[in-house]
């Protein structure tokens, strides 16, 4: 089989990715501002105190790693 | 000066201001990466909202520019890597796009899909020095690597594309 040269590589690259036009058509500071404006996501307090229990559970006895990812 | 450090300090009209002077400059950056502008203008607002939460970890001293390009380099690249998964999706509006092209369509998917499979950095590469066509030092910048090591991606992509394509049963 004849291998693929440069320009055939080229040629090829550009028949299949496609062209772009590096212009911005319109201002984004409008989604920007809804970003800022979004409620901002938080872990709700208990979710928290479950971790804490877990955390002081592992180091209290550390054997219990191997039954958490047993059941993970 | 003054309006970098009123943006670091949290005033939303400053960050507003740079925004405005910035956002065209970085979908550019990002756009030319990621080759489609809806994801494009995606990544550029999620490139100001990371500066908007990092700002008071900016120096004022520094270039903002600078930092700019970083993080929508950064968002660009790790787009690409999550990307494969919505290939499949683009192999459609690519066939109707391109309905006189001269290749047909299993030969385009077969090569499209050996190029989706290079390393991301390497497909961003190749895509800005082949199919853009852009000078190597312009490529350097924006992807923030020397240029011997542009040119090397370049190279190690199309040796790589060669290969898949031969493998694939893909004939000149």
């Amino acid at each position: 089989m004849t291998g693929y040269g440069d320009e055939e590589i080229q040629r090829l690259l550009k028949e299949v990715v496609p062209g772009v036009d590096h212009e911005l058509r319109h201002d984004l500071w409008p989604g920007m501002l809804r970003r800022l404006n979004a409620p901002r996501t938080s872990v709700p307090w208990y979710d928290w105190a479950l971790i804490g229990m877990l955390g002081c559970w592992l180091v209290v006895s550390p054997e219990g790693i191997l039954h958490l990812l047993y059941h993970l | 000066m003054e309006l970098l450090k009123r943006f670091q300090q949290g005033d939303v009209e400053a960050f507003e201001t740079l925004f405005r002077q910035s956002q065209a400059e970085v979908y550019r950056w990002i756009v030319q990466i990621v080759r489609d502008p809806g994801v494009a203008e995606d990544l550029t607002i999620e490139t100001f909202w990371r500066i908007h939460k990092a700002r008071a970890r900016f120096d004022t001293e520094a270039s903002f520019g600078a930092w700019a390009r970083r993080i929508a380099r950064n968002l660009a690249i790790d787009h690409i890597r999550s990307r494969h998964r919505e290939w499949e999706r683009s192999q459609q509006r690519l066939s109707v796009e391109w309905p006189d092209s001269a290749l047909r369509k299993e030969t385009r998917e077969k090569i499209e899909r050996a190029f989706r499979q290079l390393p991301p950095k390497l497909q961003s590469a190749a895509t800005l020095a082949l199919v853009d066509e852009r000078p190597y030092q312009e490529i350097a910048d924006l992807l923030g690597a020397p240029v011997g090591v542009i040119r090397t991606r370049v190279f190690r992509a199309v040796r790589q594309l060669r290969k898949k394509l031969e493998r694939m049963g893909v004939k000149p």
